[in-house]
């Protein structure tokens, strides 16, 4: 915003002000247009309120009856996120290294390492939850193979970054001290990366633990079998008892590891 | 007009002042002493736990928030950090001290009928700064922002100026610009009341200065009085070479 | 590691015996023995293998969907961050001086941020029935959420100067959060929602899984019918408008940023 100009009469008008409002007005003509593409009327949205507003009272009074059947496919989706986590932790440190520039052996595999991980990456867990319930059967062995699948690329992708970023000096040290590929591995590589790498996959866990209760919605087991089902007959209060699990565990799993993660890194 | 009030407890004790109209009052003391409290206190900032503050024949403790924000519309206040925004332009920044008087809806969206940016404009002309009035107030030197707190001050069009520790962030020779600009304000009428902890600023320019020890009054009379002895009287301590400004303003 | 006291030994043993005993529980419950997986592939393979080749002649019907997927992601984004305002105000303390109501607030989006997105838009879908509308109003809730959580931190960090000082001047609380707070956090506020668009639009081609309207209608409806070969059309146009978005957000938070 430049200065100059005397002093100025009447509307005030700054000189960088026009994008403000060329950009408001944009964002505006966007959002109706899409409105009438996505099949929103006033009309809906004034049925639909009141709607909401009663099941959602329904909801708030939760079905008791259904608290051990839903903790215990939380508790299924909990497994679910662990094992896919750590499938995905394991998979991923090879790949990492692969990946990274400065580990990896050559220019070559480092770009090849990088779009393998791009591409699983990319995924939705969702559909490759679909794709292994369609192989292996309904049931959380897909979801696990899903969410384990996705977490390698993602974790992949982080891992490599981590280990971009390291300090080479610690590896010079060593290597000048006549240390051999692995031992500068073991020693001056792995004390740097494995903090950062666990505080990751720590939030990855987080997360995971909120796709592996949607994944059951697709037939991958854990608590949204049971939420499917109730949604599928109304069973309002049964949604309410799993939503609360569901809020409730989530909240645990995400203070846990936030707790964790602080004192790692 | 006349400003009068015993303070209330920890921060300031039994303190019992008196502001005529016009006057130049520096109020002294270390950090600490209860400076900033006691300016606080005139615009009810900061709520006295006991007594009252009276303002043109009016007791302000008693005085209902509306009231209040009136009230505080003729009182301006300038700030030792400024308390600009930032990314705003010098000119917003100076309307900012029109809002009070605006209708909330109009201050909502902006509207600020055309006497209030003449006398935005007025004010940054007064300071010497309306050629800056589109720049990014972060763009600005130290001594520039805080003519633009002094500005928005102007803008209300106050009766009184509170300032609380205005130039310690600034090098000596702006400092006395900035006191400068202060006199020139209390020259047109504005009573001044002024924190400072430097000794020289406050003999030169004050008319009358107040002491204030652990939260209470050890001296209130004329600035001309006030000695080095009597300052470190109010100080509690032997007078160092930072209680002293230094320097005067080229020109 | 060369000679650790007898108890950290201990503690670390124990330590070790329960993860191992986790994650063996963990594997019993799911049945994810490696033999079992082992013996899927084959079928997993077929199934990959049925879906060469992909049906291309599908890909004039899919613009209209995929259009309505971006449509979804927008509105639900702009709603979302529209009605986060009034939470984000609430949730900062350096705003909202009643302990309650701040607390309240704070609670509120938290309790929000914990639900994921494709479990709004099923309950939603039960609600209001299938189609795009449930899947805005899911969208709209996530946005308020995650956009409220990380604006609202970010308030509780502005400068407290502007605020003393438009006090000062008599403004009332409205006017002072208009000039001395919205100035300090819109760039903020924008950058957050553009994230969380970005996140959205990720979302929305996979909310018609759960019937929520978009892209994702078709492939559940494709994969319903075993038109495997249609799946892998919108699967992959899918992954290229991801990667294109990704590539093209990357871009604009440089020129915004």
């Amino acid at each position: 915003m430049s200065a100059s100009g005397s002093t100025p009469v009447g509307p005030l008008v700054e000189p960088g002000r026009w994008k403000l409002w060329v950009g408001t007005g944009l964002v505006l003509v966007l959002y109706l247009l899409s409105l009438r593409g996505a099949e929103v009327s006033l009309q809906r949205l004034l049925e639909g309120i009141p709607l909401l507003v009663r099941i959602l009272g329904l909801m708030l009074v939760p079905d008791w009856d259904w608290a051990g059947r839903s903790l215990a496919g939380m508790v299924v989706s909990v497994q679910v996120a662990l094992l896919g986590t750590t499938i995905g932790m394991v998979l991923a440190f090879p790949l990492a290294f692969l990946a990274s520039r400065n580990i990896s052996p050559h220019a070559v595999s480092s770009y090849a390492g990088k779009q393998v991980l791009n591409l699983v990456r990319t995924f939705p867990e969702i559909i490759l939850a679909i794709f292994f319930v369609a192989a292996y059967g309904p049931g959380a062995l897909a979801g696990m193979m899903a969410i384990g699948l996705h977490s390698t690329g993602s974790l992949g992708k982080l891992y490599a970054e981590v280990v971009e970023t390291i300090d080479p000096g610690p590896l010079e040290a060593l290597r000048a001290a006549g240390a051999n590929r692995v031992k500068v591995f073991w020693y001056a590589v792995l004390p740097q990366v494995l903090p950062e790498f666990l505080a990751l996959s720590l939030y990855r866990f987080e997360i995971n633990s909120r796709a592996a209760t949607v994944l059951g919605l697709v037939g991958a087991g854990g608590i949204g079998t049971i939420m499917v089902q109730a949604l599928q007959f109304r069973r309002w209060e049964v949604v309410g008892m799993a939503l609360l699990v569901v809020i409730v565990v989530v909240t645990l799993i995400d203070t846990a590891s936030a707790a964790i993660r602080r004192r790692l890194v | 007009m006349h400003v009068a009030f015993p303070g209330g407890v920890q921060a300031l004790r039994g303190v019992d002042l008196a502001v005529r109209r016009g006057e130049f009052v520096a109020v002294v003391g270390l950090s600490g002493a209860g400076k900033s409290t006691l300016l606080r206190t005139i615009n009810r900032l900061v709520e006295p736990t006991a007594g009252t503050v009276w303002f043109e024949g009016e007791d302000l403790t008693r005085a209902s928030a509306d009231r209040m924000l009136e009230v505080r519309g003729q009182i301006g206040m300038i700030f030792q950090t400024f308390n600009l925004v930032r990314r705003s332009s010098v000119l917003r920044n100076v309307l900012a001290g029109r809002v009070g008087r605006l209708s909330t809806w109009r201050a909502l969206l902006g509207w600020f009928p055309r006497d209030d940016l003449l006398i935005a404009c007025e004010a940054l002309r007064k300071l010497g700064i309306e050629d800056k009035a589109f720049v990014r107030a972060d763009a600005l030197s130290g001594g520039q922002q805080q003519r633009v707190g002094i500005a928005r001050a102007l803008a209300q069009q106050p009766k009184v100026m509170l300032a609380d520790e205005p130039v310690a962030s600034l090098d000596p020779p702006t400092s006395h610009v900035v006191m400068r600009d202060l006199r020139r304000i209390n020259d047109d009428g504005i009573t001044v009341l002024i924190n400072l902890h430097f000794i020289d600023l406050a003999r030169e320019y004050a008319g009358r200065i107040v002491g204030l020890r652990g939260g209470e009054v050890v001296y209130d009379g004329p600035a001309r009085d006030v000695d080095d002895a009597m300052f470190e009287q109010i100080y509690g301590r032997a007078l160092k070479a930072d209680d002293f400004r230094g320097a005067e303003a080229e020109g | 590691m060369i000679s650790a006291e007898p108890r950290l030994k201990g503690r670390l043993t124990l330590g070790l015996l329960a993860a191992a005993a986790l994650y063996l529980w963990s594997t019993a419950a799911i049945g994810a023995w490696p033999g079992v997986i082992w013996e899927g592939i084959p079928s997993f393979v077929r199934l990959v293998r049925g879906m060469f080749p992909p049906n291309w002649a599908a890909l004039p019907v899919l613009v209209d969907p995929l259009v309505q997927t971006l449509q979804i992601a927008v509105v639900g984004t702009i709603q979302g961050a529209l009605l986060s305002i009034p939470l984000i105000l609430l949730a900062a303390r350096n705003v909202t001086r009643q302990g309650w109501i701040y607390y309240a607030a704070r609670a509120l989006l938290n309790l929000l941020r914990t639900i994921p997105e494709l479990l709004y838009a099923a309950i939603l879908v039960a609600v209001v029935g299938i189609g795009p509308f449930a899947g805005i109003l899911a969208l709209t809730v996530f946005s308020v959420a995650i956009i409220g959580k990380l604006t609202s931190e970010s308030l509780e960090a502005i400068d407290p100067g502007p605020m003393e000082a438009l006090e000062a001047a008599g403004a009332n609380r409205l006017k002072t959060i208009r000039y001395a707070v919205v100035p300090q956090i819109l760039p903020a506020f924008l950058s957050y929602t553009l994230f969380v668009f970005e996140i959205n639009v990720r979302v929305s081609f996979v909310l018609g899984l759960v019937g929520a309207g978009g892209i994702g209608q078709l492939l559940l409806t494709a994969l319903n019918l075993f038109r495997y070969q249609s799946a892998l059309v919108i699967i992959l146009v899918t992954l290229a408008a991801v990667i294109v978005i990704d590539a093209v957000s990357v871009r604009v938070r440089q020129v915004l940023v």
